[in-house]
């Protein structure tokens, strides 16, 4: 087995009383795809954010147990959850492009972070739109607003702008939930394409794009995590009976 | 039959929301009406231009347009930096609780406070403890203070407009708070916020209970210079406009001045509410997208 470049350990996480995950303990593996499936609410979304302490600004919450990255735990009191995040990227499950101009979108990480050298700046926004697959599509219309560009481009900028801080792990949560057969496509090339650089979890409902993308796959049920392995192994020889139902599609 | 009956009942609905629309409109039609035909006489050059004169039965009111306006002045510099910090504190960093709810509660209950209390509360405090006197100075900060509420609740209003996922977006990115809201939501919400601002301002700018405690004239003739002037007595259109109409010695001589002077008063206002408008229009139409 590889390194684990980000693992938790027992981790619970409350909504208030609301006791929305129940003692997690898995590991993702460094420039892996690991997918997390599961019907709707059993908390994908809740572990995801997680992980790079997006909760933290929900108030009324709630964790215990270890989320273990680099080797240390990002809920010890002295952690940097600034630096965390750049660390570990978000894409979100409803593209948020802000309302800005395409290339201030994907500059915007670049720009919080200090850098103000603007070819350095140019260079890394080009970079990072080739690396979502956009950059034939949008080198033409830099400065429009990025409201303008479909919910495919959308999704793929949002992922650019999260590259362009050159994190270590990127989350996604269903980012191709929203999108057309092909712009899926797009962002499952992508997402193989990233695994060279980045180590990437993804949240998905799709039982084939889980097959088709990830390393890894864990099975999520009411808060709970009950299955995770091998992708090829909970698709084709899952150990449990809900799991096979749920991968089957008899249920979820 | 039922069916009838239900379409009866819409109707009636719609007639009385249209009835109450037009009583409104007639109303404000009316008193428009009255001012500009009694006050548009009046209106000319020398009227806006000039001071009074001959006991204010001849001559204009710019001592009280110019009073107005730093008064007003006074009043944005007081109201909207404060309130905007407020807002920004209670809706972005304030820990939702018991005491948030009742600060909130507090500022609602401030705003449906009667203008002259805050005169007297501003008398009290601006003028004799912190030994301001009558002056431009007691008067904004007084106005300030009456506008808070309004500001600070506008300013809210417009904070909870920006949708979550700008913050939370910059937020992932590495965004420190401070960075995301200066960078990922004010920006948004300023306008908002401005418009807000002008709406109370209007308001303030037609108050005469506050600056009777504080500062305004019945007649100070001298045109104010800055800066000595906010330490100085003033004129303003309100309290003019009152004198006008009901202290003044030949009252109904000096009937059309003070029916210019409302019109003056009224378009003032009138503009400050369009300019709110355009403001807001313009920001909803390169928003609206979102
Ligand atoms: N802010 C919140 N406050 C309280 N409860 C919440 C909150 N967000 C989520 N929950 C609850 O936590 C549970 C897990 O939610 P979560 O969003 O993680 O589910 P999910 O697996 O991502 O679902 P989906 O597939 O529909 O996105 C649900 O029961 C949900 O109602
Ligand atoms: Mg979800």
């Amino acid at each position: 087995m590889d390194e684990l470049i980000l693992y938790t350990e027992h981790f619970n996480f409350y909504y208030g009383n609301f006791h929305a995950l129940k003692n997690i303990s898995m590991g993702m593996e460094a420039h892996k795809v690991t997918a997390l499936i599961g019907p709707s609410g059993c908390g994908k979304s809740t572990f995801l954010r997680s992980l790079n302490r997006m909760n933290d600004i929900i108030p009324g919450t709630r964790v215990e147990g270890k989320v273990i990255f680099d080797g240390n735990d990002i809920y010890e009191k002295n952690v940097d959850v600034v630096d965390l995040r750049r660390k570990i990227g978000m894409v979100f499950q409803k593209s948020n492009p802000f309302p800005k101009s395409i290339f201030d979108n994907v500059a915007y990480g670049l720009y919080i972070n200090g850098e103000r050298n603007k070819s350095i700046i140019a260079d890394r926004v080009e970079e990072s739109l080739t690396g979502a697959a956009l950059w034939d599509e949008v080198k033409d219309r830099l400065d429009k607003s990025a409201l303008d560009l479909s919910g495919g481009q959308q999704q793929r900028l949002c992922i650019a702008r999260a590259l362009a801080i050159k994190p270590e792990i990127i989350l996604m949560d269903e980012p191709a939930s929203a999108l057309d057969p092909i712009a899926t496509q797009k962002i499952e090339e992508l997402i193989f394409e990233l695994k060279n650089e980045y180590t990437i979890v993804i949240v998905t409902h799709n039982m084939q794009q889980a097959a088709r993308v990830s390393d890894f796959t864990a099975f999520f049920y009411l808060g709970e995590l009950i299955e995770f392995g091998d992708t090829e192994r909970i698709f084709t020889n899952p150990k449990l009976k809900k799991t096979e139902d749920y991968v089957t599609g008899r249920f979820g | 039959m039922k069916r009838k009956w239900r379409d009866m009942e819409q109707a009636l609905g719609f007639t009385v929301l249209r009835l109450s629309a037009v009583i409104i409109i007639v109303i404000l039609a009316f008193i428009l009406y009255d001012v500009f035909s009694k006050g548009a006489g009046v209106i000319n050059w020398e009227f806006l231009s000039d001071k009074p004169r001959k006991g204010m039965t001849e001559g204009g009111i710019w001592p009280a347009i110019v009073g107005t306006f730093w008064v007003s002045l006074v009043t944005v510099i007081v109201s909207v930096p404060i309130g905007m910090f407020t807002a920004i504190y209670l809706n972005e960093y304030a820990k939702q609780g018991r005491l948030i709810r009742i600060i909130r509660l507090a500022i609602r209950n401030l705003s449906g406070v009667p203008s002259i209390v805050y005169g007297l509360f501003g008398f009290a405090l601006f003028t004799l403890m912190l030994n301001l006197g009558l002056s431009v100075i007691s008067s904004g900060l007084t106005l300030g203070l009456l506008t808070l509420p309004w500001t600070i609740t506008a300013s809210e209003e417009a904070l909870k407009t920006v949708p979550r996922s700008y913050r939370e977006g910059a937020l992932a990115l590495g965004a420190t708070k401070w960075q995301t809201i200066r960078t990922n939501v004010l920006p948004y919400a300023v306008p908002g916020m401005l418009t807000g601002t002008i709406l109370g301002l209007a308001r303030a700018a037609g108050e005469t209970a506050p600056i009777l405690f504080t500062g305004v004239a019945f007649f100070w003739p001298v045109l104010p210079k800055f800066p000595q002037m906010l330490s100085q007595q003033f004129m303003a259109l309100p309290y003019h406009l009152f004198i006008m109409s009901t202290q003044h010695h030949e009252i109904v001589k000096v009937r059309p001045l003070a029916y210019g002077t409302a019109l003056v008063l009224i378009f003032l206002i009138v503009l400050m509410n369009s300019v709110a408008v355009v403001i807001r229009y313009r920001f909803r139409k390169k928003y609206k997208r979102v």
